[in-house]
């Protein structure tokens, strides 16, 4: 187990940069970009003498706070736990491609730079290094974009409030409206669905980080776009009967595409709702946990644990060091 | 038994050349040997078995272990250090002691980082900011810290100047080795390690020419400096190898008694690099 957690610890250690820095700097453009936003909404105001009053009538919106009612209130508070999810949706998004490369890179770059005899050269089993690198890809990756998503979200909830209360607007009422620690709880407990959505893509990806002798892209993209063209092609000639899109969905899509967050909502029955408070608890994890029961999910963890098992076999006897 | 690994029949293809043939051998505790041969001729590949980094055919025992199905525990008790190039470059000095330390059983922090202290490396410093010296004595501070009983070395001093090699068998005899351990070398500065070595194996083509220790060898091969008068009869013994210095031919005989030789002219144990050039004539033609 110690060794465990150092084999993990080493990967944050050689990928801090995409684990850490990528997602931090994502969410500082995020704040960036809205700073920017609300700045050039003030300067603009400013100079063409609009008043802070655009809700009509009252010289600042504690009037409206009151005049809420619970509806409204609920809304209010969706949009604003929406505002929190949304920063973490564009780290998300980076994350996708950070673990995507990473994968791709896991068991091939130290066998590219030789490193490999360095670690081969310690009593470390080579199941514990290629799992080690798929919980760093699977769970330390996405906690990170959770926590720095959820910071960036709540930096974002605290700038607006600062701003309208220049306006002297009395926001905390408002804000108080929104569910951070529910965010935060959602979105830390979408992680193991994280892991089993995005275990076959992991798995295929670092199959062929173990397996390819260079170019590692290539072959990962090459092989199931490759396979899907000739399933195509036989279509055309009504030779085989294997549904084309089926076959992009359900295989393409999720040997490739699974490391990106969110991808297991369209197993999810009922997303969605007629305002944002529907919809977000639609997004809930009470909800999405249904994916649990979803054959989908299971078949492609099955998948993930044969391509693993490969990956481990290459790993331990591939041999052009 | 003594023996740390013992080889019986080791074989390995790859797909054109048969990089082993047939190899037997056995190690003994507490040796440094010598794994002496040309390029390609399956020194690294010996080793890889050993480290069971590669598949083979024939049967290996290293330590008690089949380095095919017990690596994992194997490499407790085994250090190895290939050429300089495999340290990790991202890694910092303090970040590759920690990793070590935590996952090594037989790793001393203490005395690794009192052979740091020795160098001038940072422990801030990363690999790849370091010259192929520093990468060499970071390596070796580890690997000296470690109590294993079975250290490989794959060309280690490859590239270095000459400070750095000498120090690096310096600390090794001085700091690592004793009765309890065995060190395997492969290296092409034979006359570096010449003076280290108590076994020494020659590999050509896959097949182990020579396997003696180092007092067996200096009875087995003597060099004759030879007038020009007497070579004809020194030629009639069959020498090794015949070169001439200042006027004088040098032979190089195999199994012929001092005694017999003596009367030719001044005898000597012939330096491992002549005996290797010797043995290994013909390699590339």
């Amino acid at each position: 187990m110690k060794t465990f957690y150092w084999l993990v610890k080493r990967e944050f250690w050689e990928h801090r940069g995409g684990f850490l820095w990528a997602p931090v700097i994502t969410g500082g453009i995020f704040v960036l970009l809205n700073l920017m936003g609300i700045v050039t909404g003030e300067v603009l105001g400013a100079s063409h003498g609009f008043r802070m009053n655009v809700f009509g009538g009252g010289s600042d919106m504690s009037r409206l706070v009151t005049a809420l009612d619970q509806q409204s209130m609920n809304t209010v508070g969706a949009g604003l736990d929406l505002v929190m999810y949304s920063s973490t949706m564009i780290i998300g998004i980076v994350l996708g491609f950070v673990v995507f490369f990473y994968c791709l890179g896991a068991l091939y770059d130290d066998r590219r730079d030789r490193s490999i005899l360095f670690w081969k050269s310690l009593p470390v089993s080579d199941t514990a290094t290629v799992l080690s690198k798929v919980a760093a890809a699977t769970v330390v990756a996405p906690f990170i974009t959770v926590v720095v998503g959820a910071l960036t979200g709540l930096l974002m909830l605290l700038t607006f409030a600062i701003a309208l209360s220049l306006h002297g607007v009395s926001v905390w009422h408002l804000l108080s409206l929104s569910h951070p620690l529910r965010v935060i709880a959602n979105l830390i407990g979408s992680i193991p669905l994280y892991v089993l959505w995005a275990l076959p893509a992991v798995g295929w990806l670092m199959l062929c980080s173990a397996w390819a002798r260079s170019k590692p892209f290539l072959w990962a993209v090459a092989w199931p776009v490759g396979v899907g063209i000739v399933i195509g092609w036989f279509n055309l000639l009504g030779t085989v009967n294997v549904s084309n899109s089926w076959y992009w969905r359900e295989v393409v899509a999720r040997m490739l595409g699974s490391v990106f967050p969110g991808g297991w909502l369209r197993e999810v029955h009922g997303i969605g709702g007629n305002n944002p408070a529907e919809l977000l608890s639609s997004l809930g994890v009470l909800h999405t946990y249904s994916v649990m029961g979803s054959l989908n999910l299971w078949i492609g963890v099955a998948a993930a644990v044969a391509m693993l098992a490969g990956a481990i076999w290459f790993r331990r006897w591939r041999d052009d060091s | 038994m003594s023996a740390v690994i013992s080889a019986n029949g080791l074989s390995k293809r790859y797909k054109t050349t048969l990089a082993l043939d047939q190899v037997s051998f056995q190690i003994e505790r507490g040796r440094i040997v010598g794994l002496i041969g040309p390029n390609g001729a399956g020194k690294t590949t010996a080793l890889k078995a050993i480290l069971g980094l590669t598949d083979f055919s024939g049967e290996l025992n290293v330590l008690g272990y089949d380095p095919r199905k017990q690596r994992d525990k194997l490499m407790g008790e085994v250090c190895f250090i290939a050429d300089v190039a495999v340290l990790p470059r991202w890694i910092r000095v303090c970040e590759v002691v920690d990793f070590v330390a935590n996952v090594h059983p037989r790793f001393d922090r203490a005395k690794c980082e009192a052979f740091l202290a020795r160098t001038k490396l940072q422990p801030a410093q990363r690999v790849r900011q370091m010259s192929k010296g520093m990468i060499v004595q970071l390596h070796l501070a580890l690997v000296m810290a470690i109590d294993a009983k079975l250290l490989i070395l794959d060309e280690p001093t490859l590239g270095l100047d000459i400070l750095y090699r000498k120090q690096f068998y310096q600390s090794l005899l001085e700091d690592y080795f004793d009765e309890n351990k065995t060190i395997i070398v492969t290296t092409h500065q034979v006359e570096e390690v010449e003076h280290i070595l108590t076994d020494l194996m020659f590999i050509r083509d896959g097949k182990i020419v020579l396997d003696a220790d180092m007092d067996a060898v200096g009875e087995r091969y003597i060099e004759v400096m030879v007038n020009s008068d007497k070579a004809d009869a020194a030629r009639a013994l069959k020498p090794l190898d015949e070169r001439q210095v200042f006027g004088k031919s040098i032979f190089l005989f195999d199994g012929v008694g001092r005694a017999q030789l003596e009367v030719l002219g001044e005898t000597r144990r012939p330096s491992i690099s002549d005996l290797f050039v010797a043995t290994m004539k013909g390699t590339y033609a």
